[in-house]
Formats: structure tokens, sequence, C-alpha cells
């Protein structure tokens, strides 16, 4: 009884960190219907971000706000070059765009920190709650999650400039002609949803170990948790990362940990097939 | 009396809470041209997208040359010998003039092999005045000339019926009158027309009978004579000012 | 017997001609597996175009295909003991039925969606294959040195099975051309366009693209059959290695999709590239880099890839080369 639920506990925890990536993805998806390939490798650059920030001799959690900026303005930087003239073309346009985009940042990140792993080494406390064993690495970043999220729900509710970010994903052209720049909003709305993914990446360094290609895992998990909860909902793609965490959890004592991957591109096909809008409806 | 060539039998057709289509019934004679009016939002595209089996409707039927085709998918309509055009064009863009039209050709009624396909398009390229410019990019064509190859494209189809759906929208004068000829050398042809249009005095002239659709109902039907004196018909169109001073502009002229 | 008369069909044969007759003469080993690199390429990336460029479906997932088709062979051959033909065969055909049936389903899918969808399925089959005892699970298919006795021993069998893929080759090639010249094809052109206005027009989209997807899947299976019995061996990353697929689009790319000779183009230039970063000791570590820059200026300036281009410039081109 006790490992079941230390298990969902687990998931539940691991799963906030999905639901902070995919909602970097999500909101992409959300506000330009673009899907990001270069979402993982840029999670990977988040941990590496983060690695170096830490290795100059900041605290794992105070390189959170540096990592924060240099991911938000390198979302601009990637929007400006590599999205914003194939921005109106088909799908298969911005998918390769930034999968060459994923393809330079992964090249470049190999060459400078080979593919073996690194890791964050800093002092972790060990709390023992009703028999549960949790680090403070874990709690800590479960709750720098939440906390980002409702950042980011601040931002989008109560801030004129999410609002406008809001208004450009509904419709573009109508938001256009109540004179809202949009070139400039969808460069903004790509530099936060790469800001997301950075922040979810460096969470994740300071839990596990990780190299340049760890990305990929996180990618794939961000398009389960944000096809679960609708492509385009962010609040969806929170709760898709809880419920893949969960997953994970609940199914850690049962079954060989390489199942669980498994079971998901299984569910994740199925929601695509028979609720295409996700479990609590997308976008529209 | 012969089978009406289009039935439309008490189609109801609902979006969630929104009821676009309204027990509407009516027929239509072979070789007959039967205009569609009615405000914006009144229904008549959405009934379109009914009877050429683009959605299924929530209720009624529609039967085509005494068969009920209710509910079968557009490719198998056109097959039957149903085709239509759209109100907001649709070119295949990077595809030229005359392959579009062979699209129509090859997937029509006579599911005609490429090279048959080839010289009907021409023909029918030829009959709407496209000829020159069939080695164009359908994409690369400007309004007026897309909505006539959407006519192109649906004739070739070789329909016994075709549903033209605001084909006048949106050109000028000379255009106008040059897809008028159009329109009625098909009716020559034999083809029926079902024919959705704004442009009052045109569907005035060109229709044998109208029905007129306000809310998703039917409100009235007739020629075009007793169309227009119908008070309710006149009523209707008031809460559209802009269309009621069209149609007493057009009573007088 | 028109296609006698085209000189696209003789320019086909010739090159397959010269492809198989090269090695084989200086018996240049070393060529020959960078042939069958670059064979594999063209196969991959000609039968990926049907989706992409004829039918405009980016199957972002295509290398499924041809892990399963690599699994299916080595196990019937492994397992069964069937002869080689007969297991491609069978490989590429249970293959393109699962996909005829998993095409009516997720076709049904658009734009990114669907891209999504053909992930999913090539990382589900994947983690799957991982777990299955019966293909090995993660360690894989090996078959033993024996195996190539049946075949008049290894030396030959390779070079069979080298020939083989070559005809592979001529065979997506010319399949991919007269797709293009086909009333299919034409049907397929009018969906990438666009669907609703197809549909309308009369093309019987859902079968049409669920065929396409089916007949995308044959070759790329039969190939992954002959690559992976000539290798020997089979594993799941190696087999459905994402990354592979996605390679193949930039090949796509890079010559010009929805062109028969594009593909062709692009996936030997790929190669041929790929090549030269690895082997530059000063490059191998930008290799990455430089194909990414690579296909970022194909898709940001010339998003007709090279044969779109040189089609744009000498319409007579087209004529020849499709």
């Amino acid at each position: 009884m006790l490992q079941i639920f230390s298990s969902v506990m687990d998931g539940l925890l691991i799963g906030l960190v999905y639901g902070l990536a995919a909602i970097g993805l999500t909101l992409i998806f959300g506000v330009m219907d673009v899907v990001n390939l270069a979402h993982g490798s840029i999670i990977a650059l988040g941990m590496f971000f983060l690695y170096l920030f830490f290795g100059a001799g900041l605290h794992p959690y105070l390189s959170l706000v540096p990592v924060a900026i240099l991911g938000f303005f390198f979302g601009v930087i990637v929007y400006l070059i590599a999205v914003k003239r194939i921005i109106s073309g088909p799908p298969l346009m911005s998918l390769l765009s930034t999968f060459s985009v994923s393809m330079i940042i992964i090249g470049i990140g190999t060459a400078l920190w080979s593919t073996s792993p690194y890791n964050i080494n800093f002092k972790v406390e060990t709390y023992n709650i009703l028999g549960y064993t949790v680090t403070s690495a874990r709690l800590i970043a479960a709750v720098a999650a939440v906390l980002v999220t409702f950042g980011l729900y601040f931002f989008l509710y109560r801030t004129v400039l999410g609002k406008a970010v809001r208004a450009v994903a509904n419709n573009r052209e109508a938001a256009e002609l109540m004179g809202i720049p949009s070139q400039q909003i969808l460069a903004i709305s790509f530099g936060i949803g790469t800001m997301l993914a950075m922040l979810s990446g460096a969470l994740i360094a300071t839990l596990f170990p990780f190299t340049i290609l760890s990305g990929g895992v996180y990618e794939l998990k961000s398009f389960v948790a944000s096809v679960l909860g609708g492509l385009g909902n962010p609040t969806g793609a929170l709760l898709g990362g809880i419920i893949l965490g969960l997953i994970e959890g609940s199914v850690a004592p049962f079954i060989q940990i390489s199942w669980t991957n498994v079971i998901e591109f299984v569910i994740f096909v199925l929601i695509l097939l028979f609720f295409p809008t996700g479990l609590f409806g997308g976008r529209k | 009396m012969s089978t009406p060539i289009l039935e439309v039998r008490n189609v109801t057709m609902t979006f969630g809470g929104l009821t676009a289509v309204d027990d509407v019934s009516f027929n239509m004679a072979e070789g007959e041209i039967l205009g569609l009016i009615g405000p914006n939002g009144a229904g008549k595209t959405t009934l379109f997208n009914v009877i050429n089996g683009v959605y299924k409707p929530t209720r009624g039927n529609v039967v085509f040359r005494g068969r009920d085709i209710t509910g079968l998918p557009p490719y198998d309509v056109v097959r039957l010998g149903l085709a239509r055009t759209h109100q907001i064009v649709k070119p295949l863009n990077e595809m030229t003039v005359l392959e579009n039209v062979v699209v129509g050709a090859c997937f029509g009624a006579e599911n005609l092999g490429l090279e048959p396909a080839q010289y009907v398009a021409e023909e029918v390229l030829e009959f709407t005045g496209l000829l020159q410019m069939k080695d164009e990019l359908a994409g690369k064509l400007n309004i007026a000339l897309k909505k006539r190859l959407e006519v192109a494209r649906a004739l070739a189809a070789n329909p016994r019926l075709l549903l033209l759906d605001e084909v006048l929208a949106g050109l000028n004068p000379s255009e106008v009158a040059k897809m008028l000829d159009v329109i009625r050398s098909i009716r020559d042809r034999g083809i029926s027309i079902l024919m959705i249009e704004h442009i009052m005095q045109a569907i005035m002239s060109l229709s044998d009978r109208i029905v007129v659709l306000n809310f998703g109902q039917k409100l009235a039907e007739g020629t075009p004579d007793e169309v227009a004196n119908d008070p309710q018909v006149i009523e209707a169109y008031l809460g559209d000012p802009e269309m009621a001073k069209r149609i007493l502009e057009e009573e007088e002229a | 017997m028109k296609f006698l008369k085209s000189p696209f069909f003789w320019i086909v044969i010739a090159v397959s001609l010269l492809y198989a007759v090269y090695p084989k003469l200086g018996n240049n080993i070393t060529l020959r597996e960078t042939l069958v690199l670059s064979a594999i390429y063209v196969i991959l990336a000609t039968n990926l175009n049907l989706m992409i460029g004829y039918t405009g479906y980016v199957n972002f997932g295509s290398i499924v295909f041809f892990g399963l088709g690599g699994y299916l062979t080595l196990w019937l051959i492994g397992g069964y003991g069937w002869n080689l033909y007969a297991a491609v065969l069978f490989a590429g055909v249970v293959t393109s039925l699962l996909t005829l049936a998993l095409g009516f389903g997720i076709l049904r899918l658009r734009g990114a969606y669907f891209a999504l969808a053909t992930i999913g399925v090539n990382e589900a089959v994947k983690d799957f294959v991982s777990n299955f005892d019966k293909w090995g699970g993660s360690e894989g298919i090996f078959l033993p040195f024996s195996t190539y006795k049946s075949m008049g021993g290894a030396v030959h069998a390779l070079w069979t099975v080298y020939f083989l893929i070559i005809g592979v080759m001529a065979l997506s090639l010319l399949l991919s051309w007269f797709i293009k010249r086909s009333k299919f094809g034409l049907g397929l052109f009018a969906i990438r366009e666009d669907e609703d206005a197809a549909i309308v027009l009369g093309v019987k989209a859902p079968v049409y693209k669920a065929i396409a997807y089916s007949v995308s899947a044959f070759l790329p299976a039969v190939a992954g059959g002959l690559y992976f019995f000539k290798n020997g061996s089979i594993v799941p990353e190696e087999a459905f290695n994402l990354h592979l697929s996605i390679e193949s689009i930039v090949m796509v790319m890079l010559g010009g999709q929805g062109t028969v000779t594009g593909p062709w183009v692009g996936a030997f230039l790929y190669e041929r590239l790929r090549g030269l970063l690895l082997t530059t000791p000063s490059l191998s570590n930008f290799h990455l880099v430089i194909a990414g820059v690579l296909l970022l200026l194909i898709i940001l300036f010339a998003p007709g890839g090279l044969m779109g281009w040189l089609y744009k410039r000498w319409a007579r081109v087209r004529g020849v080369l499709e």
C-alpha cells in the first residue's frame, strides 16, 4: 500500500514538471499552429544552461532566473530566424524548420559537451513523511513548476500583453485589425514557450543526470501530455503531464518500467484518433 | 409527370443548439433553373452541403433522380451526376487550370480515364472560355477566372444537376454578363441548375422558379414574379434594408 | 508498352545497372557498402514522397515500415527457416496490410496531428518490440552464419542481396513515376492541394490516402528485410530510428517534394554530404549543424527543393525527368 502511495506521489511530482514542459509546447502551438520540434533540444539546452550557471558558482535554484531570461531571448531569436518566414506556410514547413533548429542545437551541444552524462551536485535533503520518502529536489521542482504555471496564467489573463497573446491565438487577422502587432506577439509567445521548456529542462537537471540528447524523451512526453490535454490548451497540458506522471508512477510497481513507454504511446495515438481535441477540449 | 430530378424532403440540419436548416422541402423538375435566395445566414450554403453530402442532415431526406442519397459522401454523389461549386472558391492552387478540370472529368459521373478526361476537359475549357489559360497555375488566376474554373470543374463531371453557390458574387458587370451566358448555355445542354445568388436582377431573370429561405425555414416558393410580390418575402427582406432597397429598385426597373 | 518510349524509364534502368555492375567489376566491397546506403536512402525518400509530396500528408514515422520489414524477415528466416525471397515478400505484404488498416484510422487526422500520430506509432512499435521476447527484446535478432550457406556462402549471398536492393531502388523510382502519371496520382495531388475540394470533385479521399500510405510502406519494408538480412542482425534502436525517418524528409525536401526525380537526387546528395561531413575530421563534429543549417536554408529560401528550382527555370526538363 505504502509502495503504491509512494509511486503515485512520485508520479504526481514528476508529472508537474512534465506538465511545465508540455505547456511550453502547447502554448506555441496554440498561438501559431506550429509544432515545435526543437522543443526537446531546447529542454536539453535548459539543462546545460543550468549546468553552466551552477558551474559558475550560482545556486541551482537561483540559476533558474538567468536560465529563464536566456530562454526567452533564445526563443525570440529562433522565431525571427527560423519560424517567421514560414509561419503562414503548410505545416510541413514549420515542422521541418524547427527540426532543423533542433539539429543545429544538438550538433553544437554535442561538439561542446559530447554526449556523455552530466549532473548537478548539490545538497539535497531527504524527508520522510509517514513512511514516504521524498527529496527536497523533487518537491521544489514540483512547486517551481506550479509557480511558473501560475505566473503564466497571471500573464495571460491579467496583463495587457498576455491578453494580446490570447487575442492573436484566437484569431490572428482579427487581432491585427484591432491594431495588435501580431509579429511581435508571435515572437514573444515563442520566447515564452521556449522559456518554459528551458525551465522544465533546468528543473529536470536538478533531479536526474542528463546528456545533450536527453531532451528527446521529454519532447515525446510533452507531445503525449499536450495531446492528452488538447493541443493548444495550457491547463490541459499541465493536467496531461500529471496524468502521464501518474500513469508512470502507478504502473511502476506492477510491470517492467520499459513497458510504460508502450502504454504511453498507445494512449497517445488512441487519444489523437478518438479525442483529437484532447480530454479537456483543445483550442477553439 | 416525370420524376423530379431533386426532391428535398423535410431536411433539418442542426449544429449543437443552432438550427441552420429547419424542415425545408421542395422539388425540382428536370431541366429547371431553381433559384435559392434569402438573407445572409438563412442556411442556403448549409442546404447545399446537405444536398451534395458534405453534411448528413439531422432529419429528412435528399432524393436525386428517384434515388435516396441522404448521407452519401460527396464523392459518391458526384458519381451519380450531381456536381457543385463553392461560394469560397477552392482551386487546386499548384495544379494547372487544365489539371483542375481533368480532376473534375476523371472523378465525375463518367469515371473517365486520364486520356478521355483530357479531351472532355479541353472541351469544357473552351466552353467556359478558359482554354487560353489552361497551362496557368490555378492559384494565379484572378477571382473572376477562379469562379469560372469552379464552374468548369463541376461541369467536367458531366452532371445532370449543377449546384452553383454565388458564382456571380465579386464579379464586375461585364464578368457577370459573361457568367450569365455560361449559365444559360449550361441549361441549354439540358443540365438542371440549382443556384444561390444575391444579385437579385440576375436570379430573377434566370430562374424558372425561386425558393426563399429565412432563418433556415422555407418562406416562399414560386415564379420570380410571385416571390417578388409575396408580402412575407418583402417583410423578411425589410429586416435587411440593403436587400429591400435592391428589390424595390429592381421592381421599378 | 508506352513507358518504353519514355527517357525517364531508361534513365532509371541505366543508373540502376551502373549501380549494380560498377562495384562488382572491381569487386569493391567498400564502394558496395556505400552504394547500399545510398540506395536505401533513395528507397526511403522516394516512397516517403508518395505521402509528403503526392498526398500532402507529413509522415514523420516512415521508418517504422523499414524496421517492421526487417524484423518480420529476420524472424521468418531465423525462426522458421524461410528463404529470403519468400520472407521479404511476406514482410512487405504484411507491413503494407497493417499500414492500410492503420491508415484508415490515423489518416483522418490532418496536418500536424497526423505528423504527431506517425511519430507516436513509430515510438510505440519500437518500445513494443524492445519488450517483445519473441523478437529478442532489446537484444534483437541475430542470424546464425549458417543462414548464408543456402545462398552459396556469405560472399555470394551479400552480392545477391546487394543486387536485390538495387532492384528495389529501381522499382521504387518506377512506381513513383507510374503513380505520378496515373489517375490515382492525379487524385492524390488533388487531395494534397485541397482535400475538401477533391472530395467534392469526386476523389474518394479516405480510400486514396489509405492506399497511398499502404503502397508507401511496401518497398521500404522489403528494403528493410534485405538490409537487415545483409547485416545479419537487427535491434530496435536501429530498426525504428526516428532520426533516419526525419533524415528521409530532409532528402525529399532537398531534392524537391512532389517530383519523381527530386527524392532520388536528394537522397544521393544527402548520402554524399553526410559521408563527406563524417569523414572530414574538422567537420565531423559539426555534421549535424551543417545538415541542420542546410535544411533550414532549403525550407526558408527554396521550399521546392533542387528539382523544384530547376523546373521553374527550365520547364522543358520537367517533361523528361518528371
